[in-house]
């Protein structure tokens, strides 16, 4: 059970916040001009990766706020916490 | 005192008796005793029966890691507990304590068959043997297999108990209070941090607190002596909370610790009253320090498991601690100094005591000093047999041969009542490895200590794997300075004289004169896994440890392998010629011993298990005798029984009563979420499949929500209230994940929208009226208001007033019918509620529940999201092409409505099914075929809704079959148990076609 910095409210237990899964996909801004695959490789492909990972959180049982959390998922080491639209940081 | 009750202790009261039964038998043991010490004081060894081969076993340890002595306590009442270990119980007045996995009876046990059927039940027997013929699978082996597996009875009543949950926060966590973690307590609690030692025992001092050997002296004072000082210094300081009987269970990433705490199970049974039974800690600390100890090794040899057998240093314990020797005619086999210790403690109480020693001598002082009072020693032995079947009276002991791979000579035989073992000690690194730390293995004694990465976490004492008393304080002290950043403690200066060990060896499959396919040397006590299981499966072709473990079952009882995974490991490592390190551990999962379903439920049981979420009209459908159903955590009335009517009865007439005057519905449930911003309409086009732009204010419109995967996720009406106001509702269920997934959208794909979501569905109560009648009552209710169809027309809201509330009606239907739902605020749900049913009483005004609203619209084909859909099914599917805007260019899930699998024509989609028989009503789920008799049997849909409608007098189905769009008049079969229903695909729509009624 990790603690979570909100970058809204500040650390709090991982029970209040859900995982949201990769970030930056962004959804394209014209889908009907996508292929199948094209609009497959957005739908369904995540990376999943064992190691340093980009995630969106949300603190769902605090300020509903979604942000985005770099995560080493081989130790759930969080590196770090950014708002929404903010740039990624490099690790 | 009984004969086996050698001296007097001060942790064990012998001023208070306490009674108990063991098997139906009354036996006398004293305040402070652990049930293992009190059965032994009574000269008791045999206990139990092994798992498989129902081998006599008896007490072998005296703490968490015991794998026989296990039994079930307080049997046949409401509080009795299986597979609880012996060694671990407080002994209490009036404690009913039984042996497991025995029938009839321990002494006389049938299963004790198996032991001399051995050969034919190897590892891997299960797996061998039940494989053919399938027919016997169900009727021999199957119920063959249930009632010889499991050892204790499960409770087949609720637990009568009381479990707490508590958090707690503190800067330092001390896992175990020997005498590393009082050390490592005492200084962080002296440099003001908040600190909290937990211990599983009743009393602090861990192994040390009943060293009274003279060869281990601390500041010039017997060990046992300096630490009971230390402990009653460590109970004055205020920062420092001490928890004892508590267990540490789980430790998990972000130093955060569930921990165990029994608080009345050691109270006798009339004073436990109404206290909790345990509380379970769920504790986060800044730092965490492990002094968990090492638990003493059995050694692997021929018969090795007979009563009598125990470790060395629990024969130390019931000796020093309990005061109670394990036997008259001891012999300690060992293959390192500590079990010396025991040796000298017999010796000193007089006991007869002899010693053997696989090493070819020792020369630390602590073997100098048996050795100079006489003891008789046996060095470069083992022994290869023991004698004696309920508990062992001799053994016969061998020279070992140079390389100590072989044995020589002559067999000697010696008699004896106890065979004290030591096998050396494994760190107890299971905390350590549970918060994901790694481990380094140490060649020169064969063990796994901690691979130190975490800053927030530090392993000392033994569990570090320190095993002699000068390093412990030493490295202990010296740790913790750096780890909390400390200058000085009182342990600086320290002189500490203890005992060096300089031969060090090690086998860990004794060698014997027979094959080892002939000989039962256990390597897994509780499961019965021998040196033998584990060489069959290697030679079988297991080679990862963690196969090897599930093939043999070795480390997978109760135990959880605390006595056998490191002799596991090292016979694979011999016989496959690898480093033992190389072949790393099995996984320690949590929790570190059995952890009872009370503590971790906690108080969340019976009417806590769930949050209960009631509409402000319950009590009224209380009162008016409705059945609830359940709906995510809602309570909605379900039907209200008339009479004795049955759920059929009530529903056929509530049915009729909506359609032929008037029927009323508590809709309050309905997820309502508020939705503001100059960027509403486009919002909702982006959300919804059809077009909100042109929607008037005022105006009303059904809604179809998809996942971005095309798939029908929620629907509902929304208002549009003002301009930028609109009011959007959502299934019951899907409420709160609408809102989440409206959120995500909102705050990460197009923050730029000017939208506002709250949720309301608390804040409004509804009352929906439909039926023929419901304008006229709706009159009633707000004389002042125009409800033609003209100023009120379908799909239009309106603000009233009743009593100076405000309400929002809505003219939208479900039900197909002509229809209101009155929305007002929560506190006046109720009264609103109350005051429809008088204007109704006139026109018969029938409250309905749930089902009698899912028969009126399936009678008018409208979905249900989440009964006629499962997440498979797109609008087109549904036949809802209608609603799917061509216009948009984009919404939620739209490029997914013309994906090659999504416009198959070939997926199920909705249709209706009416039976041949017209009465006859299929079961919901049933599954579709078009042929008969034809095999492998092709499904090509399932029944969603079905009922019987009491307005078209015959039964009615929603479905999804395959290709249904272009079947339909085609004949199908729903295949029962019993029968085929022959059924015939029909438009959805079952009624009111040309929807008049709404404008009725």
């Amino acid at each position: 059970m990790f603690i979570i910095n909100c970058p809204y409210c500040g650390e709090r237990d991982q029970s209040e916040f859900s995982c949201g899964g990769e970030a930056h996909i962004v959804r394209p801004k014209q889908p009907t001009e996508l292929s199948d695959d094209e609009w497959a490789e957005y739908l369904f492909m995540r990376k999943n990766i064992k190691g340093v990972q980009f995630e969106r959180w949300n603190h769902a049982h605090g300020c509903r706020k979604w942000f985005n959390m770099v995560r080493d998922t081989s130790n759930d080491k969080i590196h770090a916490v950014y708002k929404m639209g903010e740039k990624p940081p490099v690790i | 005192m009984t004969k086996y009750r050698i001296s007097k202790t001060k942790f064990v009261d012998q001023t208070k008796t306490v009674s108990f039964t063991f098997d139906g038998k009354l036996y006398h043991g004293y305040e402070g005793d652990t049930l293992a010490s009190a059965l032994l004081s009574n000269g008791i060894h045999l206990v139990g029966r092994s798992f498989k081969y129902h081998r006599p076993r008896g007490i072998m340890s005296c703490g968490s890691e015991e794998p026989n002595a296990i039994c079930q306590i307080n049997d046949n009442t409401n509080l009795t507990e299986p597979n609880v270990r012996a060694t671990e119980i407080e002994l209490y007045e009036g404690l009913k304590a039984s042996s497991q996995n025995c029938w009839p009876s321990l002494n006389f046990d049938v299963g004790g068959i198996n032991n001399f059927i051995s050969p034919f039940i190897p590892a891997g027997f299960y797996y061998k043997t039940f494989m053919w013929p399938k027919s016997f699978w169900k009727k021999v082996y199957e119920p063959l297999i249930r009632m010889s597996a499991g050892l204790g009875k499960s409770p087949t009543v609720p637990d009568p108990d009381i479990y707490d949950h508590k958090h707690e926060h503190c800067d330092v966590l001390v896992i175990g209070g020997g005498i590393s973690g009082i050390i490592s307590a005492k200084i962080a609690a002296k440099n003001n941090l908040k600190t909290i030692l937990i211990d599983d025992k009743n009393v602090l001092g861990g192994s040390t607190i009943y060293q009274n050997n003279k060869n281990f002296l601390i500041d010039n004072k017997k060990s046992s002596e300096w630490l009971l000082n230390e402990i009653s210094e460590l109970e004055k300081i205020d920062n420092l909370t001490i928890k004892t009987r508590t267990s540490l269970a789980a430790y998990h990433s972000y130093n955060y610790l569930l921990a165990k705490e029994n608080i009345s199970d050691h109270l006798p049974l009339n004073k436990k009253n109404d206290s909790i039974r345990q509380r379970l800690w769920k504790i986060r600390s800044n730092k965490v320090i492990v002094a968990t100890g090492a638990i003493e090794r059995p050694l692997v040899f021929n018969n090795n498991d007979r009563p009598g057998i125990i470790l060395a240093n629990s024969v130390k314990k019931y000796l020093d601690f309990y005061g109670v020797s394990s036997g008259l005619k001891n012999i300690i086999f060992t293959n390192n100094d500590s079990a010396y210790e025991t040796a000298l403690s017999l010796f000193e109480k007089g006991i007869s005591v002899k010693i053997i020693d696989i090493r070819k001598k020792s020369t630390s002082n602590i073997v100098k000093n048996a050795e100079e009072l006489g003891i008789q020693i046996f060095w470069n032995s083992t022994v290869v047999n023991t004698i004696g079947y309920r508990k062992v009276n001799s053994v016969e002991i061998m020279d070992l041969s140079e390389d100590g791979s072989n044995v020589t000579g002559n067999i000697k035989k010696i008699e004896c009542d106890c065979l004290a073992i030591s096998g050396g000690w494994t760190p107890m690194v299971h905390m350590h490895t549970q918060s994901g730390g790694k481990l380094d293995f140490r060649e020169i004694d064969q063990v796994f200590v901690p691979n130190e990465k975490n800053e927030n976490q530090i392993n000392v004492g033994s569990c570090n794997g320190d095993f002699e008393l000068e390093e412990i304080i030493k490295n202990t002290n010296n740790k913790i300075k750096k780890f909390l950043n400390v200058n000085e403690t009182d342990f600086d200066k320290l002189s500490v004289l203890g005992s060096k060990e300089f031969e060090k060896k090690n086998i860990w499959l004794l060698p014997n004169t027979i094959s080892e396919g002939k000989t039962k040397s256990f390597i897994d006590f509780q499961n019965d896994s021998t040196a033998k299981d584990i060489k069959l499966a290697l030679r079988e072709g297991f080679k990862s440890i963690e196969h090897v473990k599930r093939y043999t079952t070795t480390g997978m009882a109760t135990d959880q392998g605390k006595l056998s995974n490191m002799h596991a490991l090292g016979i694979i490592a011999d016989t496959a010629g690898v480093k033992m390190g190389a072949l790393g551990t099995t996984t320690f999962r949590p929790p570190f011993t059995p952890l009872t379903f009370g503590a971790l439920v906690g108080r969340n049981v019976g009417k806590f298990f769930e949050v209960i979420r009631k509409t402000p009209i319950h009590e009224w459908h209380i009162k008016h005798n409705a059945k609830f159903e359940n709906v995510g955590q809602w309570k909605r009335a379900w039907y209200y029984p008339l009479n004795d009517e049955n759920l059929h009865e009530a529903v056929q007439r509530e049915s009729k009563a909506a359609r032929d005057s008037a029927g009323i519905l508590d809709a309050s449930t309905l997820g309502k979420i508020d939705i503001q911003g100059t960027d509403a309409s486009e919002f909702l086009n982006r959300v919804y499949t059809n077009a909100w732009s042109k929607l008037g204010i005022g105006k009303c419109r059904y809604g179809l929500m998809l996942n971005e995967d095309g798939m029908v996720y929620d629907d509902g009406v929304t208002t549009r209230l003002g301009e930028n106001h609109y009011l959007m509702t959502t299934t019951t269920g899907g409420a709160a994940n609408v809102l989440s997934k409206l959120e995500d959208y909102l705050q990460t794909e197009w923050p730029e929208l000017d939208v506002y979501l709250t949720s309301v569905t608390d804040h409004y109560s509804t009352a929906s009226i439909c039926g023929p009648n419901s304008k006229k009552i709706l009159k009633k209710l707000f004389p002042d208001k125009d409800f033609s169809d003209e100023a009120f027309p379908h799909m239009s809201y309106q603000s009233a007033k009743i009593d100076n509330a405000e309400c929002r009606i809505m003219r939208i239907s479900f039900t197909g019918e002509l229809s209101y739902e009155i929305n007002i605020e929560s506190k006046y749900g109720k009264s609103l509620w109350e005051s429809c049913i008088i204007a109704g009483e006139e026109y018969k005004i029938t409250p309905y529940g749930t089902e009698t609203m899912h028969l009126l619209r399936a009678e008018k084909g409208f979905i249900i999201v989440g009964q006629d859909t499962d997440g498979t099914m797109t609008p087109i599917d549904l036949q809802m092409d209608w609603i799917v805007s061509k216009k948009k260019y984009d919404f939620i899930g739209k490029r997914s409505l013309y994906r090659s699998d999504t416009i198959r024509e070939d997926r199920k989609q909705l249709v209706g099914l009416l039976t041949d028989n017209p009465n006859e009503i299929l079961e919901e789920g049933a599954q579709i075929v078009s042929e008969l008799g034809k095999k492998p049997v092709e499904m090509i849909g399932h029944v969603t809704s079905s009922y019987f409608s009491p307005n078209l007098n015959k039964s009615i189905a929603l479905a999804v079959v395959k290709g249904g769009k272009k079947m339909k008049g085609q004949k199908l079969f729903v295949p029962m148990e019993s029968k085929n229903i022959n059924v015939t695909v029909s438009d959805f729509i079952f009624l009111d076609k040309e929807n008049k009624r709404i404008n009725a």
